[in-house]
C-alpha cells in the first residue's frame, strides 16, 4: 500500500535536493527532474523492492533512468531512501564529483546502470528482464523514459522485443511532459497517438496523471496486467512541475535556478511541506 | 574459422548454462544445432543490432556470458555507442563476433568491407580486440575471452592460415611466431597471415630471412614481440586487411614510439585509407589493394634495398 502523505514529502524533498543541486553545481535539466519528482518519490516509497544496506541483494527490484540528464532525480531518492548521505548531494556535478550531470553508477550505491545517452535504458532493462525470466527470479525491472527520447530507434527495436518474448516483468514508465529540447514533443516528431503505438507494438499500456501519487502506484503496481505482456505507463507529467515559473517552460531543460530564482524555487517547494 | 568458433562456442554452452548467444538475425544454416540443443542460450534478435548488444548489457549483469554475433560492421559499429557506454563502462561480460572481417565479404560491396573495426574498437578502454589468424585461433580466442571475461571483440575471417603446433597454449596478448628469421619480421593479424606465410617462404628462396609474427590480439598487444623484433630483426612490416589509420600498424608504432625502440626499417601494408567501390573475393581484393603475398614481397624487397 502507498501512504500518500510520506509520498508527497518525499517527492517535496526530491525537488528541494534537485533544485539546491542544479543551483549549487549550475547545471541543466531541472525541469526534466521535476517531471519526474513525483514517480521517483512512489517508485522508492512504495514499489521497488531493495535494501539500501545491500544495494545488490539478488532479489531486488531493478531500476533504470533512460532519461539520465535527470540523474540527480535519482540521486536524490536515493539519498533520501538511505543509499548515499545527502551531504554528497550537495558536490553533484561540480569538480572531482562522481555524481555526474547524467546518471552513473560508479562509487554510487544504488545506480543500477549508468545513461545519458538516450535509447540506451530500455534495451538493458529488456536484458535484465529476459535473464530474469531464464532464472526464473521473481523480481521486476523497471525502466523510466522520456518521451522525447521515444524518438530513437533502439527503443522500438527493444518494444519488438519484449513484447515479442513476453517479458510481463518488464515496466516501461514515461514521462509524457511533452516538451523536448527544444519545442514540443508533437512539434517536433509526433508521438501521438503514444499510447496506440505502444499497444501495437504488443504493450499493455495504462495511462495516469504522473503527478498523482495513487495513480502511479496503482498503475506499476501491475493490478489487471495481462500476464503475458511487458508494461507501459504513460505518466501525464508538467516538466518544471511545483514551481510554477518553471512549469511547461522549456528554459528550465538548460537554465540553473541561481539568486532569486532560486530562492523563489525553494520557496514555492517549502509551501508544500507546510 | 566460423566453424572452429561454433565448435568452440558449443562445448563451453555444454558446460555452462550461463553462456548466451545472440545473433541479430544472421547464421543460418549455421546456428540451428545450437538453437536446438540450448534452449534459453540462444536468441535471435532480429536485424536489431542496437537492442542486442543492450540485451547482452542487460544479460551481463545479471550474470550471464553473452556472444553477439553478426556479419561485417554490423554488430560493431551500427551499436558502437552500446558498446561503449553499455558495455564497456559497465565492465560487461559479452564477446562481440563479427564474422567476415576485411574483405571475407568482398563482392558484397562496399556496406559489407570490414576495414575500420580493429581500429574503432580498440580506441575504446576496456575492451580486448582478437582477430584470429588460424581456424584453431578462433576456438582457443572465444574460449579465452568467455574464461577471461570483460568485453571483447573477436574478428573472424573467411580465409585462414594453416595451423601450426606451438609449444605454449593460446593467450589472449601472446603472439606466435610462424617462422624465425632476422633479416626483418612480417606482423600479421587475421587470417592474411596466409599471404604473409606464403611471401616469407618465396623471400627465403631470395635469401631474406624473415621472422613471421601472428599478432592476433591488436589489444592488448604483445609489447615483448614487437620490442623483440625491433631489437633483433631489420626491422618491422606489418600487414593487416583494414584500413592503415589506427590498426595493427599503428598499434605496433605505438608501441616502439612509448618504449623509445626504434626498428631500422618499418612499413605498414593495409588499405591506403579509403572505401573500396570496387568487388571480388577476398584474394582478388588483397591483390587488388597490394597486400597479398605477392605484393608483400615486392615490398619487403624494396624496403630493404633502401
Amino acid at each position: 500500500m502507498i501512504n500518500i502523505k510520506e509520498s508527497k514529502r518525499l517527492s517535496n524533498d526530491i525537488r528541494k535536493h534537485a533544485v539546491t543541486m542544479t543551483s549549487l553545481g549550475g547545471s541543466s535539466h531541472i525541469g526534466s527532474i521535476l517531471s519526474i519528482a513525483d514517480i521517483l518519490a512512489v517508485l522508492y516509497g512504495s514499489i521497488l523492492k531493495y535494501k539500501s544496506d545491500n544495494p545488490k541483494w539478488v532479489g531486488r527490484d531493478r531500476f533504470i533512468l533512460s532519461k539520465g540528464h535527470a540523474g540527480a532525480g535519482v540521486y536524490a531518492v536515493l539519498a533520501e531512501s538511505g543509499f548515499i548521505s545527502t551531504d554528497k548531494l550537495k558536490t553533484h556535478y561540480q569538480d572531482g564529483s562522481d555524481l555526474s550531470g547524467h546518471v552513473s553508477h560508479k562509487g554510487i550505491p544504488g545506480v543500477e546502470f549508468s545513461t545519458g545517452s538516450l535509447g540506451h535504458g530500455l534495451p538493458v532493462a529488456t536484458g535484465m528482464a529476459l535473464a530474469a525470466k531464464i532464472n526464473k527470479n521473481k523480481h521486476r525491472v523497471v525502466v523510466l523514459m522520456s518521451d522525447g527520447e521515444c524518438d530513437e530507434g533502439s527503443n522500438w527495436e527493444a518494444i519488438l522485443f519484449a513484447a515479442h518474448h513476453k517479458l510481463n516483468n518488464l515496466v516501461a514508465i514515461i514521462d509524457r511532459n511533452r516538451l523536448q529540447s527544444i519545442h514540443s514533443t508533437e512539434d517536433t516528431l509526433s508521438l501521438e497517438p503514444f499510447p496506440d503505438k505502444w499497444k501495437s507494438f504488443g504493450w499493455e499500456v495504462v495511462e495516469v496523471d504522473g503527478h498523482n501519487h495513487e495513480e502511479i502506484f496503482n498503475a506499476c503496481s501491475n493490478i489487471n496486467t495481462p500476464q503475458n505482456k511487458p508494461l507501459c505507463v504513460i505518466a501525464n507529467t508538467t516538466k518544471g512541475k511545483n514551481v510554477s515559473f518553471m512549469e511547461n517552460n522549456v528554459l528550465w531543460h538548460y537554465r540553473s535556478p541561481q539568486g532569486d530564482e532560486y530562492k523563489a524555487a525553494m520557496l514555492e517547494l517549502e509551501k508544500n511541506n507546510a | 574459422m566460423r566453424d572452429a568458433f561454433l565448435a568452440a562456442l558449443t562445448s563451453l554452452a555444454e558446460k555452462d548454462k550461463d553462456v548466451v548467444l545472440l545473433t541479430g538475425d544472421l547464421g543460418y544454416g549455421v546456428f540451428e544445432e545450437f538453437e536446438s540443443r540450448f534452449p534459453g542460450q540462444y536468441f535471435n534478435v532480429g536485424v536489431a543490432e542496437q537492442n542486442m548488444t543492450g540485451v547482452a548489457s542487460g544479460l551481463s549483469l545479471e550474470g550471464k556470458k553473452v556472444v553477439t554475433y553478426s556479419i561485417g560492421n554490423f554488430p560493431t559499429l551500427r551499436c558502437l555507442e552500446q558498446i561503449r557506454n553499455d558495455a564497456c563502462y559497465h565492465d560487461a561480460n559479452i564477446t562481440i563476433v563479427a564474422s567476415g572481417g576485411g574483405f571475407s565479404y568482398g563482392s558484397l560491396g562496399m556496406s559489407h568491407h570490414a576495414t575500420e573495426d580493429l581500429a574503432i574498437l580498440r580506441a575504446l578502454p576496456n575492451i580486448s580486440v582478437v582477430a584470429p589468424c588460424t581456424a584453431n585461433e578462433a576456438g582457443e580466442a572465444i574460449t579465452a575471452m568467455i574464461q577471461r571475461g570483460g568485453v571483447a571483440y573477436l574478428r573472424l575471417d573467411k580465409t585462414v592460415a594453416q595451423d601450426k603446433d606451438f609449444a605454449s597454449s593460446f593467450a589472449i596478448c601472446k603472439a606466435r611466431r610462424y617462422k624465425e628469421g632476422s633479416d626483418i619480421t612480417l606482423i600479421a593479424t587475421g587470417g592474411i597471415l596466409d599471404d604473409v606465410n606464403i611471401a616469407a617462404v618465396e623471400l627465403e628462396k631470395l635469401g631474406i630471412d624473415a621472422r613471421v609474427l601472428g599478432m592476433h590480439s591488436i589489444k592488448p598487444i604483445d609489447i615483448d614481440e614487437i620490442i623483440d623484433a625491433v631489437t633483433n630483426t631489420g626491422g618491422i612490416v606489418t600487414i593487416e586487411e583494414h584500413n592503415k589509420d589506427g590498426g595493427l600498424g599503428s598499434a605496433v608504432s605505438e608501441v616502439c614510439m612509448d618504449f623509445g625502440v626504434m626498428p631500422k626499417k618499418f612499413l605498414r601494408i593495409g588499405l591506403e585509407n579509403m572505401y573500396s567501390s570496387i568487388v571480388g573475393s577476398q584474394q582478388y581484393l588483397r591483390s587488388r589493394y597490394h597486400m597479398d603475398s605477392v605484393a608483400i614481397i615486392d615490398r619487403v624487397k624494396e624496403i630493404l634495398k633502401t
